[in-house]
């Protein structure tokens, strides 16, 4: 699929030159080849004014707070320096550029490969458990069963509960005195736990609800992807006597990868950057246990005091430079095995 | 449940080859995961019809009210909010769902200059951790004049969304077999000629889904909500849920009151898009 997938775009490519030359040669029959800019644009023009509005939008609201918070980064402004108004006085600022010691102090800090740790187990407990679920269900939802409609509105239910919402929900289940669980298990005879106080179940916890919530998402995505699948391809499969393993491993799996590769990859950027789940159900306790990079930079800039907005702007960009990193690397992975952009 | 793993179409050929046990085997997973994914939204509506004295209390409802609810509604700036929020929502669906499909179309379809930066580009959006942005936003939307505006929400909500809508459409573009532009092509049509009138139709199922991410994205959204707009009246439906919220106490009565409510247009929403998700139809729209 995706090499067919890459021909397809290449060919489309190569289409698209050839009729640019014959709208061209359509306009002004016998002039001469224009310049190498006037050609880019007639080629181009549509693909770029298609995509300019997003790339408008995205440049304004995300560069400028982006070059802002590297600034901040290489800065010591905390709360006491910058620039801020107090009744009618305004004080200005007067942090001062400090170069890359604040990156030093974070690569140095214990706290921060602690942190870093429990981030990678929770990212990748998250999006194993989430992805392979909604696979599974997906896969389920797509054969013919009776009340189908059913179950994929029930499935997908959670989606629909707006997160905090739903981790307020959790937070009610989970209480240790009077919640659902512990009561349930008393019932049973056994002692309850202390869901959010404990740093192991804590743990749990947190991964458990934020499945829950991600699941859904899964299922959708795959459902979609599974419905673009050619049904001749499985027709065509059955005809040379493929079984059924053989017909998931080798149609459905590869016919998903362009919707699989995409989820799986933003999955782990959005969970490893998951700040609601965690911040509402444990606000990174009990300790800092269940506290990743994100919520540990956003305590710097808001919670502590004095707030260290320099030190969480170094936190946010080496964040975002790890996820580059491994951006980097899962796209080297699939271009390995043949998949592209 | 592994091993059988078949149909996508849903032909009747494939129908006869699952046995009684197998079917068994199918409902019971479904339904305990169906369980699941429902009870804690149920018990969400459960606790909304008690009184809030009652909230943990485990049995069903013992003293039914619809106290909260009207204490939501005719109490607080709760039907402002809704306003709000749709104004907000409605807009950002309808821009981010056409931006993003028209991107992912060029994506996909388009080799052109800047075509991997914008890729990277879109990527990298993703990566942003709201907690980061969140205070130079808050600075460029106040210069701009933007702060208690719908409009600066709209923007703000485009960049969370739009990204990953251009990244999705365009999947699901990739999934629709380049012929079909071509065909277009041949017929006279013009570049947007055949991504509006041939792909776009054929996107549907995609659409919807980018549809519903967009709206959910606006809909539930805390964060910028609650930063960018000030004064009760201002709210958005997630930024007016905060406020039954502090840090000492909960008003888990009216909490859950509004919850149900603003959860259930949501749920409506998806009623209406998942006939789209159903459909299919880009299967076998083409034999390539």
């Amino acid at each position: 699929m995706a090499v067919e997938t890459s021909q397809s775009v290449t060919k489309a490519a190569g289409a698209e030159r050839a009729r640019g030359r014959g709208h061209r040669t359509a306009k002004n029959p016998g002039s001469p080849a224009p310049g190498r800019l006037r050609r880019a644009l007639s080629t181009h023009w549509y693909a770029w004014s298609m995509v300019a509005p997003v790339v408008a939008v995205i440049g304004v609201i995300i560069g400028y707070p982006l070059a802002r918070g590297v600034y901040l980064s290489l800065t010591d402004a905390n709360e006491a320096n910058v620039e801020r108004t107090i009744g009618v006085n305004h004080i200005p600022a007067t942090y001062k550029f400090v170069g890359l010691d604040n990156y030093t102090a974070v690569l140095t800090d214990e706290v921060f490969w602690n942190r870093l740790g429990w981030t990678l187990v929770w990212t990748v407990a998250c999006v194993a458990l989430s992805v392979s679920l909604g696979l599974a269900l997906a896969v389920m939802l797509n054969r013919n069963i009776k009340g189908r409609t059913l179950y994929r509105m029930a499935l997908v239910l959670p989606w629909a509960v707006p997160p905090f919402v739903s981790v307020f929900t959790w937070k009610l289940l989970y209480n240790e005195r009077n919640g659902l669980f512990n009561q349930l298990l008393a019932g049973g005879g056994i002692d309850g736990i202390s869901w959010l106080n404990d740093p192991t179940w804590a743990k749990v916890a947190v991964i458990a609800v934020n499945v829950w919530l991600g699941v859904p998402f899964m299922i959708l995505s795959m459902l979609g992807g599974l419905q673009s699948i050619p049904g001749e391809l499985y027709e065509a499969a059955e005809m040379d006597g493929a079984s059924a393993w053989q017909r998931f491993r080798h149609i459905t799996l590869p016919g998903l990868r362009p919707v699989s590769a995409t989820v799986t990859l933003l999955s782990c950027i959005w969970t490893f950057n998951m700040f609601p789940v965690i911040y509402l159900l444990t606000r990174g306790g009990p300790g800092d246990s269940t506290e990743i990079l994100v919520t540990y930079a956003y305590r710097l800039s808001f919670i502590v005091s004095p707030r260290d907005y320099a030190a969480s702007a170094a936190w946010g960009v080496v964040i975002l430079l790890l996820l580059s990193l491994f951006a980097v690397v899962y796209r080297r992975a699939l271009k390995k095995q043949g998949d592209m952009w | 449940m592994v091993t059988d793993k078949t149909s996508t179409t849903g032909k009747v050929r494939l129908r006869g080859e699952r046995s009684p046990l197998a079917s068994v085997g199918l409902h019971l997973t479904l339904l305990t995961a169906a369980v699941i994914a429902v009870f804690p939204p149920l018990w969400l509506v459960i606790t909304s019809f008690k009184p809030t004295n009652d909230a943990f209390d485990t049995s069903l409802v013992k003293n039914f009210t619809f106290a909260n609810y009207s204490h939501v509604v005719s109490d607080t700036q709760f039907l402002s909010w809704v306003g709000n929020s749709l104004v907000v929502v409605g807009l950002t669906t309808v821009i981010g769902v056409f931006i993003s499909a028209t991107t992912g179309y060029a994506v996909s379809r388009f080799r052109f200059p800047g075509l991997r930066p914008l890729m990277w580009l879109l990527l990298i959006t993703q990566m942003f951790p709201v907690a980061v942005l969140i205070v130079p936003l808050y600075n460029l939307l106040a210069t701009l004049g933007m702060l208690n505006q719908p409009v600066g929400l709209v923007i703000t909500y485009l960049t969370v969304a739009v990204p990953f809508c251009a990244w999705m459409m365009k999947g699901y573009f990739d999934g629709i077999p380049a012929e079909i532009d071509e065909a277009g092509r041949v017929d006279g049509l013009t570049p947007f000629g055949t991504f509006w009138r041939l792909i776009m139709p054929l996107a549907k199922p995609g659409l919807a889904v980018t549809a519903f991410y967009t709206f959910i994205t606006g809909w539930a959204e805390v964060a910028y909500a609650s930063a960018f707009m000030t004064g009760e009246e201002n709210l958005t439906l997630a930024g007016g849920l905060q406020t039954f919220v502090n840090q000492y106490t909960a008003d888990w009565g009216s909490l859950t009151a509004a919850a149900v409510l603003i959860a259930a247009p949501a749920a409506v929403v998806f009623g209406l898009v998942q006939r789209h998700l159903v459909s299919g139809l880009t299967a076998g729209a083409t034999k390539s």
